[in-house]
This record gives structure tokens, sequence and C-alpha cells, in this order.
């Protein structure tokens, strides 16, 4: 068990001495740690909002069942009395060519220019929008409703949904990749860090290991350092990520207002506290790294 | 206090101890002399564990060092003082902190060093230049505060390897009179050396090595073989 030993001011001290020595070291092992672990942050975040903004628009079950031209009156009627009867839907809203225009002018236009831009007519299709009783029944009911006379397409959340999500999983599968190999890297500059330290003390090592130190005793200086190299560049990176989302985010809502931004600052802080804890584990497992192979003797 | 049966060691190849077998009992003062490459760096590292043998048992202390768990190794070289021909003091600490170090590394408390180490300093004779950096003490005090160093967590055991080559005559007979004092009050004493006066005035015990091998070992004994 890793025991303190009693001089924790000593540990501290020897620390900060060497922290001081090796300036440039430290600036690039802790920069290099902050670049990681902002990549890191940046791409959690990228995948907690897609996540969000997925599960906004998987919640939205309706399936949009889009008609041919050509049908309308009784046929209508008909088909929806079809709709009705499939004993998973439980409820059907016709929505007509017109309506679903002014629709988008309320999302989009300003003012009758989509209309006048149209050259007033209406490319849009009448549809049925169908709910269903289960989120889990969407797929099955959209089958059917494909099938059905007079239906040109069926569109439903989950389409896009599927490809935003599979989008994401390549996009997480990059971002490791990256974070993966800066992250060797600062545990590599790390290690030298670490290295060039313990280097510049050997004879004090030399000598405490003669006289009796354990290797716990010789370990806690430049765990320490490490640790604070690694947690220096994590607050760097946690810094930097902090700004640019919250200056960020509301700008892109207000730009995109149909991508819902996750703005949980509970879930921020869950996010910097796990970049603060990578950060000091890669100073853990840089300077274990040089410590290790140093009190082999 | 030290045994080493049939004691071999390997480097690549190349022999620096064969078949040593010796023993040195508590209270003991004891020369290891022999020419240079002979071996007696070598044994003398395996008694505080630094090197381990190749083939062989070596017990100090009570305790197997081959079998003896990494954990457990500062718990014998805490038992150990060790004094060597280049002092090993750190350069940027007085006097004073080169010994007390010895004590703030085991964890020893602060008013115990401050109780213990102005005793040591006394009794080394170095009262008056604790406060001064190795730098500017002569060969002889250096080597007195690396005793100092070696002394003060009260080991059973000391060792000195070369402890007097880098020292003028005078000053190696005062380095040898304050091991002999220390033995005296009953601190077992190992000293390899060179010092060929040193050990044919003293007639203590000496043990010789040639080649890697135990030659002689010889209670009121020689520097040279004497036939």
């Amino acid at each position: 068990m890793p025991m303190l030993p009693k001089t924790c001011g000593y540990i501290l001290q020897e620390s900060l001495r060497s922290l001081k020595r090796n300036g440039w070291l430290n600036f690039a092992a802790a920069g290099t740690t902050a670049v990681s672990l902002f990549i890191l942050g940046f791409a959690i975040l990228l995948v907690i909002n897609t996540n969000f903004i997925a599960g906004s628009w998987e919640s939205n079950v309706e399936i949009m069942t889009y008609l041919n031209d050509g049908v309308t009156g009784d046929a209508i009627t008909a088909l929806r009395a079809q709709i009705l009867a499939i004993p998973e839907v439980k409820d059907v809203q016709f929505v007509s060519k017109d309506e679903a225009l002014a629709t988008l002018e309320q999302q989009f236009g300003q003012n009758g220019q989509l209309q006048e831009s149209l050259g007033g007519s209406n490319p849009l299709p009448d549809a049925f929008k169908v709910s269903t009783t289960d989120p889990r029944e969407v797929a099955g009911v959209a089958y059917l409703l494909g099938r059905m006379p007079g239906v040109d397409q069926v569109r439903y959340g989950q389409e896009v949904v599927d490809k935003l999500l599979e989008l994401t999983y390549w996009m997480r599968l990059v971002g490791l990749a990256i974070v993966g190999m800066i992250g060797l890297c600062s545990i590599f500059l790390i290690a030298t860090t670490i290295r060039l330290t313990m280097f510049a003390r050997r004879r004090e090592i030399g000598i405490m290991k003669l006289v009796g130190a354990t290797d716990w005793y010789v370990r806690w200086p430049f765990l320490l350092e490490g640790i604070i190299l690694g947690a220096g560049g994590a607050l760097i990176a946690i810094a930097v990520l902090f700004f640019s989302y919250s200056t960020l985010a509301p700008k892109i809502m207000e730009a995109l207002p149909f991508l819902p931004l996750m703005n949980s600052s509970l879930v921020l802080l869950q996010l910097f506290a796990g970049l603060l804890a990578a950060g000091v584990g890669l100073g853990v497992i840089g300077s274990l790294i040089s410590v290790h192979s140093y009190l082999q003797t | 206090m030290i045994q080493f049966f049939n004691v071999s060691k390997f480097y690549d190849g190349v022999k620096a101890l064969v078949g040593a077998t010796l023993q040195i009992e508590r209270g003991e003062f004891v020369f290891l002399v022999g020419p240079s490459g002979a071996g007696k760096t070598t044994l003398l590292r395996m008694i505080w564990r630094e090197e381990v043998p190749t083939r062989g048992q070596v017990y100090v202390c009570g305790r197997s060092i081959t079998r003896i768990k990494h954990s457990e190794i500062p718990a014998l070289r805490r038992q150990i003082g060790m004094v060597f021909q280049d002092f090993r003091l750190l350069q940027e600490r007085t006097a004073y902190e080169n010994v007390a170090f010895a004590m703030q590394v085991i964890g020893s408390g602060r008013a115990e060093i401050r109780r213990r180490v102005p005793e040591v300093l006394e009794q080394m004779g170095l009262k008056d230049v604790a406060g001064i950096f190795p730098r500017q003490l002569s060969g002889g005090e250096q080597q007195r505060v690396a005793i100092a160093r070696a002394l003060v967590n009260k080991p059973a055991l000391l060792i000195a390897d070369e402890p007097t080559g880098n020292l003028d005559r005078d000053t190696a007979w005062e380095i040898i009179n304050c091991l002999q004092e220390i033995n005296n009050q009953g601190t077992t004493v190992v000293i390899a050396t060179h010092a060929r006066e040193i050990v044919d005035t003293l007639r203590q015990r000496v043990i010789a090595l040639e080649n890697g091998r135990v030659v002689r070992d010889e209670c009121e004994g020689a520097y040279a073989n004497a036939t």
C-alpha cells in the first residue's frame, strides 16, 4: 500500500523545486496533456450532443406518411380508416399540403417570401401524421404504411437517428484514435520530464536508497510532479473547453434552432471532473514509467 | 552477522567472485584486502543487497539476501552504515543537512533529528563545521561527515569501501582511528582497503581476495601473505 511518509512538506518542496528546474519541458508536457484532453473533451461533447439531438428526435415517433399526388377526397378517408385499423396505431392526423407549407413558412420563411420564391405552386405532398401506442412499434407500422395504396413515402425519426448514430460511431472511433495517440505523446513527455528530474537528483536518490529509504518515499515527489503536470494540462483543457462551449453553444442554437444542444451544467461538470481525473491518470502513468525503471535495483 | 556460503557472481561470463565462503561475527573488525578487480566491491555490494549472487547464499543480520522481499530491503539497509572512497555527500547541503538527510529519508521525527545529528557530529569532531558545505571541507572532514551519516541511524554494521583511498597518510590514519573507535563501541566494521601500512600495523582479521577467490583469512593478519 502506498503510504505517505510523515514528511509531506518534504515531498511538496521537492516536487516544486524540480518543477522550477525544467521549465520548458514542463510546459511541453502539460501542453501536450492539455491538447490531448481538449480533443478528448471536444469529442465527448460532440458525442453527448449528437446523442442529445438524436434523443430529442427519437421521441418524435410520429410517422410521416406522404401520399401520391393524385390521392384525394374519398381515397384519403378510406386510407385513414385503413390506417386506424392497424392495432398499434394510436392516432392519425391529416396534414394537407397547404398546412405543411404554412408550417414550413412559420419555421423558416419571412413574411411570405417562401411562397413567393416558389412561384405560388406548392411542391409539398399531402400526408398523414401517424403516432403509435409504443415507440417500439414505429418500424413495423411504418412498413405496413409503406405498402398501402396511394402512399408515396414513409418517413420517421428513427431513420435520421440511425444515420446520426452511425455518424457518431465513426466520430467516436476517429476521436478515440486521435486521443489515444496524443495521450501516448503526453505520457511520453511526462515520463521524460520525470526522468530528467530523476537524473538531476540521481545522487540523492542513490543515497536515499543506500540509507534505507522505502521505494514509496523515493517515489512520491516524482509522482506528485507527474500529477501536477497532468492536472495542470487538464485544467488548461477544461478552461478552453468551458469558455469555447459557453460562448459557442448559444450562438449555434440561435443560428440552427432545430438543433437542440445540451446545456446541462451538471453534465459539463461531470465531463470536466472526468478530464481532470484523466490528466492525473496520465501524470501518474508517465511518472511511474520513469520511476519504475529507476527503482528496480 | 554476515555469512557467505560458496558465493559466486558472474557478469556476462566475467567471474567477479568464485565460491567465496566466509563468516563475520557481531563486533568484529575486518579488513578485506586484494588488488583492484579482486572482487572486494562485489562482495560488499552483496551485503547491502545491491547485488545478488549468481550462485550460493548470503545471510546478513540473519536474513537471506537472495530470498528477501524487495519491500524488505530498506529495513535491511537501515541496519548497515556505508562509507565510500568518494564520500558521496550532497554538495548543495551542509554537513549537518547531509547527516540529517539520512534520518529524514527513513521518516525520523524532527525532534529526534535535532537531538541525534549534533550528537553524531560531536562524536566525529565536526561540531564546528556543521553549517559548512562539503566543497569547503577537507577530504578528512568530508569523510568524517560521511561516517557520521552512516552512523546516525545507529547501524549494527558499518561497511567502508576504500575509505582512505582519496586521503593522505595522516588523514587516512585519522579516519581509521575513527572506525576503530566505532568498533570499540560495539559496531561490526568491515573495511575494504589497499592501505598496506594500516593493515600491517593494526594486525586485525584480514580476508584476502584474489581473482574473485578468498585466498586467505587470518585472525591477526597482514596485508600480504606472511610466508
